[in-house]
């Protein structure tokens, strides 16, 4: 799960990871009113999304007037923002954050995440601030410093001192650079984060350690521990599909093709959009029903899945193994019924019971039902399926 | 032979009483394997499944000497569960849950590295040695015996390979559901090191998917230990940057961990790649073939 830049800003103060004043605004008024309570000087109006490379995107800008203040939140609020990480539709702004400005000395990047090749947490630093790190890792690997932080330590001064001298810090910032990584390790390590990333982290002229921007996401297993996390969700950041498809325990990933797939399990899942894409055709979303896929979570996946106008055929390959396949079926067949599907549904169904389960699909007198013999089958039925109604729209 | 789990195995099920556990402890006992008790803190002195119940691992070692550990603990609870087998002395522990989290996993991981305990999972299958043992969730009767070993780090994909392996005519040694989770137990090397040993296993079929980099790993180890056939298959080549796709592992962050990278590491390694799981079965049968020959 993702936050907002202020959001994550908020719990930095909370742990003394210093950040620069600022507020928040859902109304063009509010940010002039924020940009006079933080004072004379220089603004930053920031757009507040859940995307990346908001800066070269122009959402990011800065004020030297509370006029200009509110000239840049009319721009910016209400509108979509296209980032390199938005996709071409962008996303839309309905907040943004009035921050004062700070005299920048030198920026670097900090990060925290799990290396998952090690097992453990990695805190990742470079000189080059401001640049995306997985730029910086392909183009000035040397520029990377790591260090790998032992749970069974934690922690400790060393692992910060050893990117500060890596990265040749003066000796007289040192120490403040520790400061800042421990209280942004103790956030990472209480808030079950699995992505803290402070780029740019500046040294201002007067050689403080401030943490210009904050990006932080959090792992969807631990959830159920940070009840402060869950409660600033952004519902509007998200997929509205991928939301309802969520509270019904369904796995579902919005995709560009137009045929639907509903799959049991996410290996599988994966592998049947693979195969649609490899008979020629574009898989319409991910959706994994799971390992027990009955007639109610089967009757919704189509229900998410016919929401998006796209899809001109649906795939439906189930591997039942302790689920039954004529339950399966029946499943299907109660789902076609209640959802009243008019698009051409192709199913595979392999396992237990898969004979009786394609019996009942067949003789169920439902014409836009088609059987398929395996997977390869299923795909370039639905790819068929779907290319023939793209230029037969009556 | 197989590996890790067989007709011996004495396992415990930590879980056992909850609904999943009673299910398929059910189902695990009802194939044939040896289950010799259960453990649920609390139900200590009772039955469950014709079983005695412990309410530690430590009393159901003492009192049934048991080897193996299946877990189905709610996933708050899995590293603690995990780390309690490991401490006991449990050789193979098998945990099906799904969701635990990853700082959890951090340090259950590395107890279990610092100890002689082998890991399989979180949020897999789990194992089967066909006709023997098993300790997962998977439908036995998919699984018929034979020699090829079978490794995966998803679960309906699994029964999906083992399907077109019987379907050509050949068979399973032992099929192990290794898990799509950010750390997981044993990864595709510590197993091709234990199917490298087994004279049971002809070849092998690994199934990989996006996210992390166990699979571009074990083709480095392939290209210089392993000598007997290997087909595998990557899930997610269709699968967009940066979104998770079902299991917790499964997402390309940072443009790292895609299928076309892992196929193409292993493809220089000398494994056969398939490109769509329907292939897996006959490019099995193809190397079985030139091998006999």
């Amino acid at each position: 799960m993702y936050i907002h830049e202020h959001q994550a800003k908020e719990i930095f103060k909370k742990y003394g990871v210093p950040t620069p004043r600022g507020f928040i605004a859902f109304k063009p008024e509010n940010a002039v009113k924020a940009a006079q309570q933080i004072g004379e000087g220089l603004w930053v109006v920031k757009a507040q999304i859940h995307a990346g490379g908001r800066g070269k995107a122009g959402g990011v800008k800065v004020a030297d007037s509370t006029e200009q203040v509110e000239q840049i939140a009319r721009d910016l609020l209400g509108k979509p923002l296209v980032t390199h990480q938005t996709g071409p539709k962008g996303k839309i702004v309905n907040r943004i954050y009035i921050e004062e400005g700070v005299d920048i000395e030198k920026e670097y990047y900090l990060g925290l995440l799990l290396d998952r090749k090690e097992e453990k947490t990695v805190m990742i630093a470079s000189t080059e601030g401001g640049m995306d790190i997985e730029e910086v890792a392909s183009k000035y690997p040397e520029k990377i410093v790591k260090v790998i932080i032992d749970p069974i330590i934690g922690f400790q001064g060393f692992h910060a001192r050893t990117i500060a001298f890596a990265l040749g810090m003066p000796r007289s910032d040192v120490n403040r650079f520790v400061s800042f990584a421990r209280a942004l390790y103790n956030v990472y390590n209480d808030y079950d984060v699995e992505l803290a990333e402070v780029n740019p982290l500046v040294k201002t002229k007067e050689g403080k350690f401030i943490a210009l921007d904050a990006k932080m996401s959090f792992d969807n297993n631990a959830l159920y521990r940070q009840p402060e996390i869950l409660a600033i969700r952004d519902l509007t950041e998200e997929d509205p599909a991928e939301i309802e498809a969520g509270t019904y325990n369904l796995n579902y990933v919005t995709l560009m093709g137009n045929v639907g797939c509903m799959v049991n399990g996410a290996g599988l899942a994966m592998a049947t959009m693979d195969t649609i894409k490899y008979v020629g055709g574009e898989p319409a979303n991910f959706l994994d029903v799971g390992g027990g896929a009955n007639a109610e979570n089967v009757a919704k996946g189509f229900e998410i899945i016919l929401k998006d106008k796209n899809v001109k055929a649906i795939f439906v390959n189930i591997f039942g193994g302790i689920v039954r396949c004529d339950r399966v079926a029946n499943g299907i067949l109660e789902a076609a019924r209640i959802t009243n599907i008019s698009i051409p549904v192709i199913v595979r169904l392999e396992g237990t019971n898969s004979k009786e389960g394609s019996k009942i699909l067949s003789g169920s007198g439902l014409t836009n039902i088609i059987t398929a013999s395996d997977l390869l089958d299923g795909a370039k039925k639905s790819v068929k399926a779907a290319g023939t109604l793209k230029g037969d729209s009556k | 032979m197989s590996i890790l789990a067989d007709r011996n195995t004495k396992v415990i099920v930590q879980g056992m009483t909850g609904k999943e556990g009673t299910f398929h402890t059910s189902q695990c006992i009802e194939y044939g394997t040896n289950i010799v008790g259960g453990v649920t803190p609390g139900k200590g002195g009772t039955k469950h499944l014709d079983r005695p119940v412990f309410n530690t691992v430590r009393e159901a070692v003492d009192a049934t000497g048991a080897d193996a550990s299946l877990i189905f603990v709610p996933s708050s609870f899995v590293s603690d569960a995990i780390m309690e087998a490991t401490e006991e002395g449990i050789k193979i522990i098998v945990t099906i849950t799904e969701g635990a989290p990853i700082r959890d996993m951090i340090y259950a991981k590395s107890y279990v590295k610092s100890m002689q305990t082998k890991l399989i999972g979180p949020n897999c299958p789990g194992i089967i040695t066909p006709g023997e043992c098993k300790m997962g969730i998977m439908p036995g009767y998919v699984f018929k015996r034979g020699h090829i070993g079978l490794i995966s780090k998803s679960g309906t994909l699994t029964y999906e390979a083992s399907n077109q392996i019987v379907m050509a005519g050949l068979g399973i040694s032992t099929a192990v559901g290794i898990g799509g989770d950010p750390i997981i137990g044993m990864g595709f090397i510590e197993l091709l090191k234990e199917f490298q040993q087994d004279r049971d296993t002809d070849a092998v079929v690994m199934i990989g998917e996006i996210g992390g980099t166990l699979e571009v790993e074990a083709a480095h180890y392939i290209k210089n230990n392993f000598n007997k056939p290997i087909v595998a298959f990557i899930a997610g080549q269709t699968a967009p940057k940066g979104k998770r796709m079902g299991h917790a592992g499964a997402i390309i962050a940072g443009g790292k961990g895609t299928a076309k990278e892992k196929m193409d590491a292993l493809t220089e390694a000398g494994v056969s790649v398939a490109k769509t799981p329907s292939e897996i079965g006959e490019k099995i049968s193809e190397l079985i073939k030139k091998q006999n020959v």
